[in-house]
Parts: C-alpha cells; sequence; structure tokens
C-alpha cells in the first residue's frame, strides 16, 4: 500500500532539502521528491526537475506539488500539464514548509490525495 | 499581411538581438521591483531558442513557435520561462491549421490565444504591471485593423510600455512593494516591447 507523493519545488535547493530533512524526521513512509533550483542549480525553478521529481514520487495514490514563490507555480502547473499523469494536484495559496510537513503527515496515515490537499490549505489553522 | 516561415525565423532573431542588447537594461528595471533576474534569463533563453532554430528544419510556422515555446519553458529559471513559453505554445496550437504562410487573420488569433495563454498562466489581468498591459493594446490594435500598420503596431507597444510605469504592481514580485513599483517601467513589459518591435520590423520589409 503505497502513499501520496509529495514535490517540493522552490527557488532554492536548500530550501527544499532543509524541509526535506525537518519532514524526514518524523515521517519516513511517504515519498518525497525535491525540485528546488534551476537546471544549475541557480536560483529560480525548472519544469524539467519538476517533471523528474513527479516521476520519482508517482504511485497510484498520485502526487501532491508545493511550491514557494510565483514562477514556482507557473512551472508547477506547466509540468503537471505535460505530464502523463492525471492524479497530479498542485497546493495553491499553501505555505511550503508548513504545508508540506501537513501534508506528509496525512499521506502517511494513507489518506488519498484530494485529503491530504484539504488538510495542506489548512495547515495554518492548526 | 503573410508571415511566412523565414519571416517567423526573423521575428525571433531580431527579438534575440534586442534582448542580448538591452540584456543590463532588462536586468537593472528587474532589479528595481523584481528578482533582478530578467535580463539573464531572457539572454539564457533565447540564445539557446536561436540554437535550436538555426539547426533545425520547418515546414511551418507553428513548428517554429512550438520549439520557441518548449526552449523556453525548459531553459529558463524564472517567471519569464513559463510566461513566453505558453504564448508561444497556445500560439502554435492556434496556427495548427496553418502551413507555411499565416494570413493576418489567423495571426491575430494565435496572438489572442497567446494572451489567453499568459493571462491563465500568470493569473494576472490588464492594468496589474504585467506584459499583458503591452499584449493586449497590441492584440487591441490588431482587432481593429485590416491590415498591420508595422509602424503603428511599434508606437502602440512603445506607448504601451511607456505607461507600465505608472502603474503600481498588483501580480508577480514587484507587488511586494506596493506604492514603491510605480515611476518604475514593467520589465516583461519591455521584453514584450522588444518582441513586437521586432515583428513590426519583419513586417515592413
Amino acid at each position: 500500500m503505497s502513499n501520496v507523493g509529495i514535490v517540493l519545488i522552490s527557488h532554492s535547493p536548500k530550501v527544499v532539502e532543509g524541509i526535506k530533512d525537518i519532514i524526514r524526521q518524523v515521517i519516513h513512509n511517504v515519498p518525497i521528491e525535491l525540485a528546488g533550483g534551476t537546471e544549475d542549480d541557480e536560483i529560480g525553478t525548472s519544469v524539467d526537475k519538476i517533471q523528474q521529481a513527479i516521476n520519482r514520487a508517482h504511485n497510484e495514490k498520485g502526487v501532491l506539488l508545493l511550491f514557494d514563490l510565483g514562477s514556482a507555480m507557473m512551472n508547477a502547473e506547466l509540468a503537471v500539464e505535460l505530464s502523463d499523469y492525471d492524479n497530479i494536484k498542485v497546493a495553491e495559496n499553501v505555505p511550503l514548509l508548513e504545508g508540506a510537513y501537513v501534508a506528509a503527515v496525512e499521506s502517511g496515515l494513507g489518506k488519498s490525495i484530494d485529503e491530504v490537499l484539504e488538510s495542506a490549505k489548512a495547515c495554518l489553522d492548526l | 499581411m503573410l508571415l511566412t516561415v523565414q519571416d517567423s525565423i526573423n521575428w525571433i532573431r531580431l527579438t534575440n538581438g534586442k534582448v542580448q542588447e538591452n540584456r543590463e537594461y532588462l536586468t537593472t528595471l528587474d532589479q528595481a521591483i523584481g528578482d533582478g533576474d530578467h535580463g539573464i534569463n531572457m539572454s539564457r533563453g533565447f540564445n539557446e531558442v536561436m540554437s535550436k532554430v538555426h539547426v533545425s528544419e520547418y515546414e511551418t510556422v507553428a513548428e517554429v513557435f512550438k520549439d520557441v515555446a518548449m526552449t523556453l519553458i525548459s531553459k529558463v529559471g524564472g517567471a519569464s520561462g513559463p510566461l513566453y513559453g505558453t504564448a508561444f505554445l497556445k500560439m502554435s496550437t492556434a496556427l495548427k491549421g496553418n502551413g507555411k504562410e499565416v494570413d493576418f487573420t489567423s495571426f491575430t488569433n494565435a496572438i489572442d490565444e497567446g494572451l489567453k495563454g499568459i493571462v491563465m498562466r500568470g493569473k494576472a489581468k490588464e492594468g496589474d504591471k504585467t506584459m499583458i498591459d503591452v499584449w493586449a493594446p497590441v492584440l487591441k490594435l490588431l482587432k481593429e485593423s485590416e491590415e498591420v500598420d508595422p509602424e503603428q503596431l511599434a508606437v502602440t507597444a512603445k506607448v504601451a510600455v511607456e505607461a507600465t510605469k505608472h502603474i503600481k504592481a498588483t501580480k508577480g514580485r514587484a507587488a511586494y512593494l506596493g506604492d514603491r513599483s510605480i515611476e518604475h517601467i514593467d520589465p516583461g513589459a519591455m521584453s514584450s516591447y522588444y518582441l513586437f518591435e521586432a515583428l513590426a520590423e519583419v513586417l515592413s520589409t
């Protein structure tokens, strides 16, 4: 039984590495894949990196994408449109760190992608 | 007006020239109200586009635009990649039924679809101080005309980009600055001006 995969997208590779460290202290049974920075690991985001992360994180439960600023969302949406999978969702208006943490906890409990997304959206109310 | 495959390649080539020439200026504009990477991103993106277009053979204008789109999408790390990439992708799709040449009505429709793509991707609207503030007046001019007047096209784009100076940004990184974004030209609007200035030059030859 697999759990909803999570892809963390940030303008900085260090940001997503740090967030993954925080989550992994507690959650071990959820795929967490990173797409931080551009192709050259400069500040920015990369559609290719996001697509690769989606492919690594993917399973039959789906993948949830979380992102930080502006172009990260645009590239997340582009990656979803260009992907062959259909159970991928982008968490809009969700803070990256808090949202990813809550999403990982919920995913680890075996929840569906819609339930994971709902919880992530409400992460600041906890 | 007819836009041939060669015209469309010339359009991209002239745009690239302007982007490379004004790389520092675009960076300066973006440093004032954004994250300062617009010059570098556009320069790198269009360099890659030129490398791709130079080694490829094209049967249709739609194919040229598709390569422009996919290259910008995969090579540009800032917002300009997905925005211009989506615009050219939508333009390519709109022109799929056309062959080696594109007539004025089809081209206007393609610009319309391109703008819709930018609006969808950026979730912005006219008046937010973005590239839309150049694309929308250009589209309006095309829709109201029966022929392209290249000079009028260039002037319309020029007036539109200058007007972004007086707008308060409500989208993108500049929106965090609020009133401090006023009195600065939007960098994305400026690069869109180069795009349409280059188009006017292609159409006047």
